[in-house]
């Protein structure tokens, strides 16, 4: 297995800190108790679950009795969407955007085979929401608005604190997955709107299998998970120990590093982007570039297709990712890219850059010095080019009489 | 992480016979283009090739592709394996053929190679002058899949040359079924069907369509797919050949077709008359060299009993 590739994921999952896997390790050896248990050697380990909680609150501006541990991000947004309807089982509306991630949206949908009815906000060319759409569409039927605080794909950033003011007005909760903004933007739930708040571990430096959900207090929670009193009742099932503890110190560690991290990744992400731009023709940046993470550049090459780019620029040892779905078998396009909008030629050959505080300077030179050719070069084999756009105007206007 | 073979790899890294061929001007020699797939669908294949006239041969062919590793490496297979072939050798190609070329392609990426056998294809149509809508049956019959607009005909076929049991496997092959998923259950029933029709002993009709067209057309003798060839003879047996047998109180059935051999069933009278050879040459070989190919000879098996 290749393990000293360039790594430009972060997005899909981070490398585990070593840090975090030294405080972890004795608790998969040693410490191998159960929390809940009387004696001695489980109750020790509840005192380390307690730091380990302050530390994750200590990063949300939260306070420790907010903290549900969950298994993963995913986890979180179910958990959190059941919950908000279940503790109203009066109201009967949600409110989500077109370009969550799958486990909201295919959440929504089966809840509307079970009589709710959802509203999908759209999103214009860049990503970005119209507040003026949310505000028409919320009623007093409204139960919840659920929406994502940095999208995955082209880490556009929502207004998260305007949408929950307009959900508070009209009596709504409000949920947000915030998997990708956590230890990317510096967050402080005592001043926010959010009720809810869905984190994953292994997105900021911990290992996969831990996440959590922030649930304000005061906010009316019904588990999604039933069995015994764990996580005060919220989510039943024993502790993921090694986990928390992991989550725990990378927590601390994000903390500690999220101003110069951001910093630094802005800069390189910013020479990336610029540099490919300035190399490159016919490519462009997806997504709004103010309202924007720090670490995500997701840049449209057309004419050419994504798993081709990528397999390309894993010969040179470079991980990023791409906008289609090819895994599917039917090449689907993202479902984001296509909600805002964006043309075939340009969605296909999408490929996201995703950093993280490891990234260095030589790794951002190295993929300045192959994408040129890479594209180059399958721009040679491609059918579609500027000079034979007459085959592909033709199609993308019958697509969209479609 | 796609599972590729090495010789995918060595296809997408080095590719052969990429680029355009220019209109000859060279006396004798045609080029001939076919067109398929969309950026829409994320692939797409242009395949260009060079015609000596005289010979049907195809001297040379190139590609320009759309598409992933899969697409880029099936359409560099294609290129390869059609250089040297006449136009009839080079319809006999099948996806199958791309896919075993390659050493095989991931299940997902069957389409690639169904892509290059269509631009083949479209490309030897262009060239003959055969409008291709009026002969393909792919774009007739109910549309099953709107999100990629392929239609019942085209879904069966891809069934039936590749033997397809579930429609996750008819998604791999031409995408019907990989979007919203709504038309999944109609491919199953689809599938179901076709897995009834052929517990049947009898020879099915499904290439009748096929055959109907390219009969009516006259131009029967171009450059027709196994498919039709087959389809095309038992819609000739059937409508031509067995009435005037039946009167006669035998019958008639297509019990193979290998190549040019044609391997027909005689029975009733015809089975035991002593003059069935020269019934099968007279009444069954020329009229099949007539309506289908000059080339047919005729042969009869024994009933298996
Ligand atoms: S109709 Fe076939 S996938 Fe949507």
């Amino acid at each position: 297995m290749q393990n000293n590739c360039i790594y430009l994921d972060n997005n899909a999952t981070t490398k585990v800190d070593p840090e975090v896997v030294e405080v972890m390790l004795p608790y998969l050896t040693e410490y191998y108790g159960n929390p809940s248990s009387m004696h001695t050697f489980g109750g020790q380990l509840a005192k380390a679950v307690k730091t380990a909680r302050e530390q994750l609150a200590a990063l949300l501006g939260a306070d420790e009795s907010e903290i549900v541990y969950t298994s993963c991000g995913t986890e979180g947004d179910n958990a959190a969407i059941r919950a908000a309807l279940l503790a109203q089982p009066d109201k009967r509306h949600i409110i989500t955007t077109q370009v969550e991630h799958p486990a909201v949206l295919n959440v929504c949908k089966q809840l509307e085979t079970q009589g709710y009815s959802v509203t999908y906000l759209s999103v214009n060319r860049q990503g970005q929401l119209d507040l003026n759409e949310l505000e028409a569409s919320l009623t007093g039927n409204t139960a919840l608005v659920t929406t994502m605080y940095a999208n995955n794909e082209t880490g556009v950033v929502f207004p998260i604190e305007q949408i929950g003011l307009r959900a508070k007005e009209h009596g709504a909760l409000f949920h947000v997955d915030a998997v990708q903004a956590v230890g990317k933007i510096p967050l402080n739930m005592k001043k926010s709107t959010v009720d809810m708040l869905t984190l994953s571990g292994h997105k900021i430096h911990a290992p996969k299998g831990i996440g959590a959900l922030y649930v304000r207090r005061g906010v009316r929670f019904r588990p999604f998970l039933l069995g015994g009193h764990q996580e005060r009742g919220r989510r039943a099932g024993t502790e993921n120990v090694p986990g928390i503890i992991a989550l725990g110190k990378a927590a601390e560690l994000e903390l500690l590093h999220l101003e110069e991290a951001t910093k630094r990744e802005r800069r390189l992400r910013d020479r990336l982007e610029q540099t490919l731009l300035a190399k490159i023709p016919d490519c462009e940046v997806n997504g709004d570039t103010t309202q924007r993470l720090p670490n995500t550049t997701n840049i449209g090459f057309k004419y050419i297709e994504g798993e081709a780019i990528l397999l390309l620029l894993n010969k040179y040892g470079i991980c990023a990712s791409s906008g289609s779905a090819c895994t599917s078998g039917s090449l689907e396009p993202s479902h984001v890219l296509r909600a805002m909008g964006l043309p075939y030629t340009t969605l296909h050959g999408s490929i996201r850059f995703s950093l993280c505080r490891y990234t260095t300077e030589a790794e951002i030179d190295q993929v300045i010095a192959v994408m040129p050719e890479i594209v180059e070069r399958l721009r040679a084999l491609s059918p579609f080019k500027n000079d034979e756009a007459g085959w592909l105007q033709a199609q993308e206007q019958t697509l969209a009489h479609r | 992480m796609w599972d590729y073979t090495d010789k995918v790899l060595e296809l997408f890294y080095n590719p052969k016979n990429q680029g355009v061929i220019e209109e000859a001007e060279q006396a004798g020699v045609k080029v001939a283009t076919g067109e398929v797939g969309s950026i829409a669908c994320g692939d797409a294949l242009r395949l260009h090739l060079k015609v000596e006239v005289a010979s049907d041969k195809i001297l040379d062919a190139r590609f320009q592709t759309f598409g992933c590793t899969s697409a880029i490496a099936s359409s560099s297979a294609l290129t390869e394996m059609i250089k040297g072939l006449t136009l009839d050798e080079a319809l006999n190609v099948s996806n199958k053929d791309i896919a075993d070329y390659l050493g095989g392609l991931p299940e997902a990426k069957m389409h690639c190679s169904v892509m290059g056998q269509e631009a083949l294809e479209a490309a030897i149509y262009n060239y003959r002058g055969i409008a291709r809508d009026v002969h393909d049956d792919d774009d007739e019959g109910a549309l099953i899949c709107s999100c990629f607009g392929i239609s019942e005909s085209k879904i069966r076929r891809v069934i039936r040359e590749n033997n397809l049991t579930d429609a996750e496997q008819v998604t791999n092959y031409v995408k019907a079924g990989g979007g919203c998923g709504s038309c999944l259950a109609n491919i199953d029933d689809i599938i179901k069907e076709i897995q009834q029709e052929a517990a049947t002993p009898a020879i099915n009709n499904y290439g009748v369509k096929v055959a109907t067209d390219i009969a009516n057309t006259k131009q029967s003798q171009l450059g027709l797919t196994n498919v039709q060839k087959i389809a095309l003879i038992q819609k000739v047996l059937d409508e031509e050949v067995r009435p005037v047998l039946i009167a006669d109180g035998g019958d008639v059935e297509l019990y193979d077709v290998d190549g040019d051999r044609v391997k027909v069933l005689l029975q009733g009278a015809c089975g035991s008359c002593s003059s069935s050879t020269a019934t099968l040459k007279i009444a069954i070989e020329a009229r099949l060299q007539d309506r289908v190919s000059k080339n047919l000879i005729v042969e009869a098996v024994e009933p298996l009993l």
